[in-house]
């Protein structure tokens, strides 16, 4: 009799524990799906008078996320405008994430050869930008920046340019803001992929007559590539929907898909737009996802 | 006479970290191994023998001397330029390349064509047994198989010598044994010069032509195994290799006066003043009084085999020895009997 009491247990249990856990499970499926399924309703309802929206079903947002009419002989093109702002939001977050890598790998190599008592140390430094708000690490960056600043002084006074350089208020600006806030994002699965790495591969490559540059090639990188791939998407997702850096480095007119975003919800007043925009962007960033997946899997040793 | 020096140390010295800090690894160290020898460097951890195999692999560059490769100067000579590969105490196997990979990972950074690395990595992997493994990853391998990836990955770019590196100490004692004798085939059937790094004396004894001891840093004794068994040159590697019993004494004429008293006759080879006589468990003979020195079983164990007693002299200095069993003339603790060793079977050690 304790037989099949005993293998019906664990049946039970299991059900118990989702009937448990279900009051939490529903509340994290409401918050997660929920405003989701509210932006992509929105976008496709007709906008309202000032804003909100008006419950008529309607394809005109999405229409125009790629097309303009012509208020005046109707005619229709390509929405120039906000095809550029999305081709300049992955453009900069490309040029974003080769930038931290390029900075980030040789960081998070330093840190993983340190002693291992220092390593604490080096690590601590990296995440001391995350204490500070966002906002003022930006203007931070505009003071070093601008035509006034640290950078363009330091220049002037060592006559290295004789008038300041413009770098506010451009996608370099962005760049360079964008690179700095998200670098330790990269550092950090970095490092921990390398300090995973056993440094004695390293001696096998050289003993087996391959050079420095072999060696990171074909031992290194694709052995701390989980660590690369992390790093590449924890950069480049949110530099794609970055909003705070673009709005106070790229000043106004250097305007980044976020940034837009935020116009059709505030002065533009259409919401539709807005969240048509803003589905778009879900889009490039699951695409993007899944071409990743999809390059690293590939790459993958067939055994 | 033509034996050909395959790696040559010249005063090879090698100091880590400077001022008050640094180490000295290695002294002074100045060694020949020839072509096609399995030649073992021996001593306990610490004794710059793993030091010496990478200055040897280029790891290392040594703070004096020269390390020479079949007659060139290759002491600043990169790792990658040296026709020399290692086998890692830890394997250090590529965890993201299958087996064929990494053993055909040394052939294709030389740029051979890809089929040659095909057929090379094939022939390779038989030699090791492992041709059915070629699509695994280390990982998916046991140790004793990993092992043996190592080996083929180092073996396949057909390196004028191989270094290894305490190869068998992760390896528990029937796969290590079982190791020892392949390692020694794959010697015999390559022709390659093996230069062996272990601590463990016996797997010295076993697989070596010739082996070094080091300690400290310093190359006490290079010789065949029964030239350092049977003639260690001092009391270090007379203790480190094998057991060995030693009695300290004193010239007397041509004999030794050990600490009983009682007179030794030993080849003296023109030693004088104090030293201390090496003589191996098996070469003592134990007979019953009177003959030889007297002295009184304190412990038999029987091994089947062999039987060891522990001896005490008439001082109290003791002897163990190692006696074939046979029946009917065994000892009892508290027996007192004669202790016998054949002259030719002592060594004297300067003390």
């Amino acid at each position: 009799m304790s037989g099949p009491a005993a293998s019906k247990r664990p049946r039970s249990n299991g059900a118990t524990g989702w009937l448990l856990s279900a009051p939490a499970l529903i509340l994290l499926a409401i918050a997660a799906t929920g405003p989701l399924f509210i932006v992509i309703l929105y976008s496709f309802l007709e906008k309202g008078d000032y804003s909100g929206v008006r419950w008529i079903l309607s394809g005109d947002a999405w229409f125009r996320v790629f097309f303009e009419k012509d208020i005046f002989d109707g005619t229709v093109s390509l929405a120039d405008a906000n095809l550029a702002i999305i081709w300049r939001s992955v453009k900069l977050s490309l040029a974003t994430t080769i930038i931290t890598f390029g900075l980030g790998l040789p960081t998070a190599w330093f840190i993983a050869t340190r002693p291992a008592t220092q390593r604490a140390f080096w690590l601590f430094l990296i995440t001391i930008p995350f204490w500070t708000n966002l906002l003022i690490r930006t203007f931070a960056i505009m003071e070093v920046i601008r035509n006034q600043g640290l950078l363009n002084t330091f220049l002037l006074h060592y006559g290295v340019i004789s008038e300041p350089i413009q770098i506010l208020y451009t996608d370099t600006a962005v760049l360079i803001g964008m690179a700095y806030v998200y670098l330790p994002l990269m550092v950090l699965p970095l490092f921990a992929a390398i300090d995973r790495f056993d440094f004695k591969l390293i001696e096998a490559g050289y003993d087996l007559y391959a050079t420095r540059i072999k060696v990171l090639r074909r031992v290194i990188l694709p052995i701390i590539r989980p660590g690369i791939v992390a790093g590449c998407i924890l950069v480049f997702i949110p530099s794609l929907g970055a909003y705070v850096t673009p709005r106070v480095l790229g000043g106004g007119k250097n305007m980044m898909i976020g940034n837009f975003i935020e116009l059709q919800f505030g002065q533009g007043q259409n919401w539709p737009l807005g969240a048509a925009l803003s589905t778009m962007l879900l889009i490039i960033v699951l695409g993007s996802l899944v071409v990743y997946m999809r390059v690293s899997a590939r790459e993958e040793p067939h055994g | 006479m033509s034996i050909k020096v395959a790696v040559a140390a010249r005063n090879v010295g090698k100091i880590y970290g400077a001022g008050a800090a640094a180490v000295n690894a290695l002294g002074d160290v100045s060694i020949d191994i020839q072509q096609g020898e399995f030649f073992t460097l021996l001593g306990p951890s610490g004794c710059g023998k793993t030091t010496l195999l990478r200055c040897i692999a280029g790891f290392e560059t040594p703070t004096s001397g020269t390390i020479l490769l079949s007659g060139r100067d290759i002491t600043h000579t990169p790792p990658s330029a040296r026709p020399v590969n290692t086998v890692f105490q830890s394997y250090a196997l590529f965890p993201h390349l299958t087996v064929a990979d990494n053993v055909g990972f040394g052939l294709k950074m030389q740029g051979k064509s890809r089929s040659e690395v095909a057929s090379t990595v094939a022939r390779v992997l038989d030699l090791v047994k492992l041709e059915a493994f070629a699509d695994r990853l280390p990982a998916q391998m046991s140790g004793g198989q990993q092992q043996r990836v190592a080996l083929a990955r180092a073996l396949a770019p057909a390196p004028e010598v191989l270094l290894l590196d305490e190869p068998l100490s992760a390896l528990d004692l029937k796969l290590r044994k079982e190791m020892q004798s392949e390692l020694k085939r794959l010697q015999t059937e390559t022709g390659i010069t093996f230069v062996f790094v272990t601590h463990d004396q016996e797997e010295a004894l076993t697989m070596s032509n010739r082996i070094a001891v080091m300690s400290a840093g310093e190359l006490l004794q290079v010789g065949t195994p029964r030239d350092i068994y049977d003639r260690p040159v001092n009391r270090f590697v007379a203790d480190f290799i094998g057991e060995t019993n030693f009695l300290v004494g004193e010239v007397d004429g041509t004999a030794v006066r050990i600490a009983s008293g009682e007179r030794l006759d030993v080849p003296l080879n023109g030693q004088t003043g104090r030293v201390t006589l090496a003589i191996r468990p098996e070469q003592i003979k134990i007979g019953t009084v009177p003959g030889g020195l007297a002295a009184t079983v304190t412990d038999a164990t029987y091994l089947g085999t062999d039987t060891h007693y522990a001896l005490a002299l008439s001082d109290g200095s003791a002897l163990v020895a190692r006696v074939q069993s046979r029946t009917g003339d065994d000892f009892a603790v508290g027996d007192t009997v004669g202790v016998t060793v054949d002259a030719s079977a002592v060594q004297v050690l300067k003390e």
